[in-house]
C-alpha cells in the first residue's frame, strides 16, 4: 500500500491515494467491489435479463403475430394506446406546466391549496380508481345523480360507451397524476433564476412575454424529458383501463399493456400475450432513445 | 389616476380569477375522494339510490371492516399485515442492495461501474407491466407462484434503479476526502460504507426507503398474477376481488379503500418534505 510509506508528507499521501483511487484499485478493493455489486447483479440477471430473454423467446413465433394481427380486438388496443399517449400524457403535462405556475404564487391559501391538491398522488391508485369507477356508474354514480338532482336529466352513460369510456380513463390518468408532474415542474420553475424576470421586468415585459421568453425555454429539456418518461410508463399503465373501464364495453377500451394480460392469462395463451406487449416494441424504443438523448445532454437528471 | 385604478382592476380580476381556479382545483382533486367517503358512510342497501349526500350516514361499514363479519372482509387485517411486511422487506432489500450498490460505482469507483449505471437505467425504462407474462412463467417453473418472496423479487427490481440514481446524486455531494482520511487511518471498505456513508446518507435513505415502501403498497398487477391463496393477498388485490363478486358491497368496499389508504396519507403528509427533496432532488440540476 503506497500510503503508509508516504504517510510522513500528508500533502503527498493525499495526492497520492486520490491517484490511487481513481486510476488503480488494491486487490482487496476489488474483491469488496466485487461482493458490493454482487446482489444488485444477480437481482438484475435473474429478474431483468432472464425474464427479458423468456419472454423474446415466447414472443418468437411469426404465426403467433399473424393470430394477434387478426383478432378484431388488435387494432382497437393499439389504437386507444396511441390515444392515450398522445392525449392523456400530453394534456396532463400542459395542465402540470400552468399549475406548476399558478402554485408559484406566494400566499397561504396557495399553500393549502397544494396539500388539498396532491390528495389524489397521496391515495394509492387502486382506492382511487374504484371509487372513480363507481362514480361513474351510469346508474347509481355520484356524477349522474349529481346531474339528476340538478337538471332532472339522465346523465349520459360513461362506461358503457367506448368513446366515453375511454375518455373516463383519460380523466383517471390526469386526476392521479397531475399533481407528481406539477410538483415535478414547480422544481423546475424554482431553479430558474429569479434576476432574469426581474431583468426582464424592468425592461417592461408583461406576463406572457416572461412566460414565452423565460420560462418555456428555460424548462424545455425538463418538459421533454417528462413528457418522454410519462410517455413510457403510461404505456405501461396497466391499472387505469383495468380499474376504470376494464377493457369494456365489449372489448373496445382495452391498450396493449391491458390486452397483453388478458391474452396470457385470461385467454390462457401466453406467447399470444407476449406478442402483444412484445408489439409495443416500435413505440417503446424510439421513446426510450429520444429519452436517453436527452438525459446525455445532462442539462436533466432522473 | 386612471392607469392606478386600471392596475388595481387588474390586480382584483387576477385574484378573482385564481380564487375561481383555487375553488375548481379543490372541486377536482376531492370529488372522487369524497365519493369514497360518500359510499362508505352508507347502509348496503343506500348505496343504489340517487342521493349525492348519504341520507343517513353511519359508520356500519367501518365496523365490519374492523371486526370483519363479511365474508369478504375476512382476511383484511391479514392482508394489511402482508402488505406491511412485504413492503418492509421491499423497502429494506432496495436499500441495502442500493446503497451497496452506489458505494461500488460512487466510492470505490471501479471501472466497470458504467456498466452497473446502464443496467439500472435500461430496468428504469422498462414498464414494469410489460415483464409480467414471462415474469410469472419463471416463477411457475421456480415454484414460487402463490409466494410473497416473487412480489418481493419483482418489487425490489424495479424500486432498485430509482434508489441507485438518488443515492449517487445524493452521494456525490459527501466530500471524498473523508473516505480517503479514513483510509489513511486504515479503514476497510466495509468500514467507510458503515461508520461513513451510511450515516452521511440518512436523508436519501429515509427518502427512498419511503418510496420503496410506497411502491410495494401500491402495486397492483404482480400481487394479483402471483398471489392466490385468499391469506396471502395483499389488500389492493384483495379490493380487486370485491369487484369480481356477484353481489356489489360497495359500502364495504369503499371503508376497506379508506382503512388501505390512510397510512400512505399519513407518511406522505409527514415525510411531505423529505419525498418531494427525494422524488424531485434528481428533477433539475439547479
Amino acid at each position: 500500500m503506497a500510503v503508509t510509506s508516504t504517510i510522513e508528507n500528508p500533502v503527498v499521501a493525499r495526492a497520492q491515494t486520490r491517484s490511487v483511487s481513481w486510476r488503480k484499485l488494491t486487490r482487496s478493493d476489488r474483491l469488496w467491489a466485487l461482493a458490493f455489486a454482487t446482489p444488485y447483479v444477480l437481482v438484475f440477471a435473474a429478474f431483468v435479463i432472464y425474464p427479458i430473454c423468456f419472454g423474446l423467446w415466447l414472443g418468437s413465433d411469426p404465426a403467433t403475430y399473424r393470430q394477434l394481427f387478426a383478432d378484431p380486438v388488435y387494432p382497437s388496443a393499439l389504437r386507444n394506446t396511441l390515444i392515450y399517449l398522445t392525449v392523456a400524457v400530453n394534456l396532463k403535462l400542459f395542465l402540470a406546466l400552468l399549475l406548476s405556475g399558478f402554485f408559484m404564487r406566494k400566499g397561504w391559501w396557495t399553500k393549502i391549496l397544494l396539500l388539498i391538491f396532491i390528495l389524489p398522488w397521496a391515495v394509492p391508485a387502486i382506492p382511487g380508481y374504484i371509487s372513480i369507477h363507481w362514480m361513474l356508474n351510469s346508474q347509481w354514480g355520484l356524477v349522474n345523480n349529481a346531474i339528476w338532482s340538478l337538471l332532472q336529466a339522465d346523465g349520459p352513460p360513461w362506461l358503457d360507451n367506448s368513446a366515453l369510456a375511454l375518455g373516463s380513463v383519460i380523466y383517471a390518468h390526469i386526476w392521479k397524476w397531475l399533481p407528481f408532474w406539477t410538483i415535478i415542474l414547480m422544481a423546475g420553475r424554482m431553479a430558474i433564476p429569479l434576476e432574469l424576470y426581474e431583468a426582464a421586468k424592468v425592461d417592461g415585459a408583461s406576463a406572457l412575454d416572461l412566460f414565452r421568453h423565460i420560462t418555456v425555454p428555460m424548462l424545455a429539456s425538463l418538459y421533454l424529458v417528462c413528457t418522454l418518461l410519462s410517455s413510457i410508463w403510461a404505456l405501461g399503465d396497466f391499472n387505469a383501463v383495468r380499474f376504470i373501464s376494464g377493457g369494456g364495453p365489449a372489448l373496445s377500451t382495452h391498450v396493449l399493456a391491458t390486452l397483453g394480460i388478458r391474452n396470457a392469462f385470461e385467454i390462457g395463451n401466453p406467447p399470444l400475450g407476449m406478442a402483444t406487449v412484445l408489439s409495443a416494441l416500435p413505440l417503446l424504443i424510439p421513446l426510450v432513445i429520444l429519452l436517453m438523448r436527452q438525459l446525455k445532454k445532462g442539462q436533466v437528471q432522473l | 389616476m386612471s392607469l392606478a385604478r386600471r392596475a388595481r382592476a387588474k390586480r382584483h380580476i387576477a385574484q378573482v380569477a385564481a380564487a375561481v381556479l383555487g375553488a375548481f382545483l379543490v372541486v377536482w382533486s376531492l370529488v372522487p375522494l369524497y365519493n369514497m367517503v360518500r359510499v362508505a358512510l352508507q347502509e348496503k342497501e343506500d348505496v343504489f339510490s340517487s342521493n349525492v349526500i348519504p341520507a343517513t350516514p353511519s359508520l356500519h361499514s367501518f365496523w365490519t371492516v374492523f371486526d370483519t363479519s363479511y365474508w369478504l372482509l375476512a382476511k383484511f387485517w391479514m392482508q394489511m399485515s402482508n402488505s406491511f411486511w412485504i413492503g418492509v422487506v421491499v423497502a429494506s432489500l432496495t436499500l441495502i442492495i442500493g446503497t451497496l450498490t452506489s458505494f461500488t460505482i460512487g466510492r470505490l469507483r471501479i471501472r466497470q461501474g458504467w456498466m452497473l449505471t446502464n443496467a439500472a437505467l435500461m430496468t428504469y425504462v422498462i414498464p414494469m407491466s410489460f415483464l409480467a407474462i414471462p415474469f410469472y412463467g419463471i416463477m411457475g417453473k421456480y415454484g414460487m407462484t402463490d409466494n410473497p418472496l416473487a412480489v418481493i423479487a419483482v418489487e425490489v427490481t424495479f424500486a432498485t434503479p430509482y434508489a441507485i440514481f438518488i443515492f449517487q446524486q445524493y452521494g456525490a455531494s459527501i466530500p471524498y476526502e473523508l473516505d480517503e482520511a479514513a483510509r489513511i487511518d486504515g479503514a476497510s471498505p466495509p468500514q467507510i460504507f458503515l461508520l461513513i456513508y451510511l450515516p452521511l446518507m440518512a436523508p436519501a435513505l429515509v427518502a427512498i426507503g419511503t418510496y420503496a415502501l410506497l411502491l410495494s403498497w401500491n402495486e397492483y398487477l404482480y400481487a394479483f398474477l402471483l398471489l392466490s391463496t385468499e391469506g396471502k393477498l395483499t389488500v389492493p388485490v384483495g379490493l380487486g376481488k370485491f369487484l369480481n363478486s356477484d353481489e356489489a358491497p360497495w359500502n364495504y368496499l369503499m371503508a376497506a379503500a379508506i382503512v388501505y389508504a390512510v397510512p400512505p396519507m399519513v407518511i406522505y403528509y409527514a415525510f411531505r418534505r423529505k419525498m418531494s427533496t427525494g422524488l424531485t432532488m434528481g428533477g433539475v440540476k439547479g
